[in-house]
């Protein structure tokens, strides 16, 4: 079946085809359609599934939390403050090896009020031992939420899986999809079966206190269970391509990097400018391709040292920021493949709270960097600073007066 | 039913890590009895986190999730949820009973707002607030539950504040059922637990807690400690159902005009809690406040209880 439809919406879809059977979630701008259409998909009975309209974040996931440890396939949706306000269970998800899966729209964090494209909220959440999945297309988000259930209730894995998707970009965009015949996803996706369970007739004790004789040895398995996931993640897509049809790339997609010298390294929805970009530069006579970055936990060692080492030069484009550092992505790729070829490695940190970006202004920085007029490390391009980012007038200057600042 | 009549099988084990006289494990210990095994149990973060001894072990002879300290109510919901699909695919015969274990730190403060979104909802489950008065886990700070006058680590001089009532808020909540319940009186306890057991949607029960090390008092006292707080008044004993309160035990005894009403005093001297109060020099002023306050709830009770045999037949919910 073909559907035009936001990305919200074909993230529910994907849920209503995975045979989710507890959803909760407490409505988020940009996430509230992805649970409207949920509840509507169930009022109507076309989705046989429990719904719990919680009233916070903190709770959607507690709630996941319990549904989950019943053995039962569950589901939630959020974004940015949503995810912030989760992030102590999001811990404790991964931690007690719950496998599950929720949906991120990745949005900007205030202050100041901001509903925009950002991936700030997710990366703030990159150690809690989930698996983070990023979509570039309204396709790969519905596909992605089937595929990450496969890969969190593998049991090599056994974590949870977040599926980020750009906000308003993605989220709030109507697109064209194809929705794969829910037999196939059958074929695809079996019953879940978890590795342990609240069971009446194995009474056991799950997430009780745990001395430092075997703390780090749970900390270590579910290492070991990000590490596990590479392959399945690999799998799971190719398996989807067999049976559904779809596939965009197991830990990273690539576009045009076979013959390339210079590399950009992007994630989301931002991957289609950089696409029109290395189109740009090429016509230029830049040999240019793009490195997507789909899985970001577990990170894409592997793939980025074996593409990355042939390259000059590698642009990595961060739409967040690390505060004190650099672009976070940037910092992940310098470290993955140092001393693997001498690439000289960029940072464009850009498109912050939903900010146009535009690829013609990827490309130019890429070919100033190419040029070397770009400096070898974290830019800002698409900043405007303007006087009344530094001084309100009425407001600020006038306090600073009484205050004898000016 | 009579102690003797207990159901022997013990799903709480022997071999805890609580302290001497925990009033924790001995709530567990009469409401596991109540419940039974077709139970699903989930710890929040509090006395009992602990007491349950450390992985790889445990003392609680029940499925257990061990959750964080906001979530109680929330957890409850999804665990529910949960079962009643297992109901609906086959998987239970029967749906389990979802008990929530929490002290009263993650009742009071932390986790109202699960807890009262549970409510909301009326998820099925039984959520059980034992109500050690302080965030003894932690060694024994102050928390919403803390009453007036009484020490904690951080109120070093006595609480200024009155506690709050939660389970008047669960009655303002209009859940199927709610009770107070105390170690002292174990088969009016028992009894409620059992009870709760048979009624769907969110039922809420609350046991004061005497707590040795956190109260200061000889851990061989602990029902004698939560006896004196039950026939001083300081703790009182009530089910809420269908609108309508009735008080049980030693505390409708006291209400009935069949056993007196013990001054406060006796209670808040059993309690190093309270030292204060009567060392170096007697606190009249706070002991008195503390006495007003029985007094006046116990007045009204016994006028509107006197009333009703006589000439009214109305049920109050009485304040507290
Ligand atoms: S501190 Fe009090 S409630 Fe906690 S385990 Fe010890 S006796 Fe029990």
């Amino acid at each position: 079946m073909r559907l035009v439809d936001t990305g919200n919406h074909v993230a529910a879809w994907g849920a209503r085809l995975a045979r989710v059977e507890v959803v909760s979630a407490y409505p988020i701008t940009p996430q509230t359609q992805v649970i409207e259409e949920i509840s509507r998909f169930i009022d109507e009975g076309e989705m046989d599934c429990e719904y719990i309209p919680v009233e916070s974040e903190h709770s959607a996931m507690a709630a996941m939390i319990g549904s989950a440890a019943m053995g039962v396939r569950s589901f939630s949706a959020t974004s940015a403050h949503g995810l912030a306000y989760m992030h102590e269970l999001l811990h404790w998800a991964a931690g007690i090896r719950l496998p599950m899966v929720m949906v991120n729209v990745n949005r900007a964090l205030g202050p100041g009020w901001n509903i925009w494209c950002d991936h700030q909220d997710t990366l703030a959440a990159r150690d809690t031992g989930w698996i983070q999945l990023y979509c570039a297309s309204h396709q790969e988000v519905l596909d992605t939420v089937i595929q990450a259930f496969r890969i969190s209730e593998d049991l090599k894995v056994i974590l949870p899986v977040m599926v980020c998707y750009d906000a308003i970009f993605i989220s709030h965009s109507y697109m064209q999809v194809e929705v794969p015949d829910q037999d196939k996803v059958d074929r695809f996706l079996p019953p879940f079966r978890s590795l342990w369970k609240l069971d009446l007739d194995y009474p056991l004790t799950h997430g009780s206190v745990i001395y430092p004789d075997d703390y780090e040895e749970v900390r270590f398995s579910m290492f070991k269970g990000l590490d596990n996931a590479r392959k399945v993640i690999e799998r799971a897509a190719e398996e989807y391509r067999d049976i559904v049809g779809d596939f965009h790339g197991g830990m990273v997609e690539t576009y045009r990097t076979e013959d390339a010298d210079c590399a950009l390294v992007a994630m989301g929805s931002m991957a289609s400018e950089c696409k029109m970009a290395v189109e740009e530069l090429r016509d230029k006579g830049y040999r240019c391709g793009l490195v997507r970055v789909r899985s970001y936990r577990p990170f894409p060692i592997a793939e980025l040292r074996e593409l990355l080492s042939p390259m000059r030069s590698v642009m990595v484009i961060d739409r967040s920021v690390s505060f004190g550092l650099e672009g976070a992505l940037f910092s992940e790729v310098k470290a993955a493949i140092y001393g693997h070829g001498d690439a000289t490695v960029y940072n464009l940190i850009t498109g912050l709270g939903g900010r146009d970006v535009r690829y013609d202004l990827i490309a130019e920085k890429t070919a100033d960097a190419l040029e070397g007029k770009l400096a070898p490390e974290s830019s800002w391009p698409s900043l405007r600073l303007n006087e009344h980012h530094l001084v309100s007038k009425r407001g600020l200057e006038g306090y600073w007066k009484k205050e004898g600042v000016l | 039913m009579r102690l003797r009549d207990f159901p022997e099988e013990e799903l709480f084990l022997q071999g805890s890590a609580a302290c001497q006289g925990c009033p924790g494990s001995a709530a567990l210990r009469v409401a596991f009895k109540a419940l039974g095994r077709e139970t699903i149990l989930c710890v929040i973060a509090s006395c009992t986190s602990v007491l349950q001894s450390p992985f790889p072990v445990s003392a609680l002879n029940l499925p257990t999730l061990n959750m964080a300290f906001a979530t109680g109510g929330a957890t409850a919901s999804g665990l529910s949820a949960a079962a009643d699909r297992l109901v609906a695919s086959g998987a239970f015969k029967e749906k389990p009973t979802i008990l929530v274990w929490a002290g009263d730190g993650g009742t009071y403060d932390i986790g109202i707002q699960a807890l009262s979104g549970a409510a909301e909802r009326n998820t099925d489950f039984i959520y059980v607030c034992y109500n050690n008065e302080a965030y003894s886990n932690t060694g024994t700070q102050r928390s919403g539950a803390t009453p007036y006058a009484a020490w904690t680590t951080n109120t070093t001089k006595g609480k200024d504040e009155w506690r709050k009532d939660i389970a008047q808020i669960m009655v303002a909540h209009g859940v199927p059922y709610v009770a107070t319940a105390s170690l002292a009186y174990p088969t009016d306890m028992y009894r409620k637990f059992a009870k709760a057991k048979e009624i769907k949607g969110t039922r809420y029960i609350e046991i004061q807690a005497p707590c040795p090390p956190g109260w200061k008092f000889p851990s061989s006292h602990t029902i004698k400690v939560a006896r004196l707080a039950v026939q001083s008044g300081m703790w009182m004993l009530y089910e809420h159902e269908g609108g309508k309160t009735a008080y049980t035990a030693g505390t409708q005894r006291i209400i009935q005009g069949q056993s007196k009403l013990l001054p406060v005093e006796e209670y808040l001297q059993a309690q190093g809690r309270f030292r204060h109060l009567f060392s170096p020099e007697k606190d009249e002023m706070r002991i008195a406040e503390i006495q007003g306050r029985i007094s006046h709830i116990f007045d009204t009770l016994q006028f509107t209880h006197k009333m009703k045999e006589h000439i009214m037949d109305i049920e109050l919910a009485p304040p507290r």
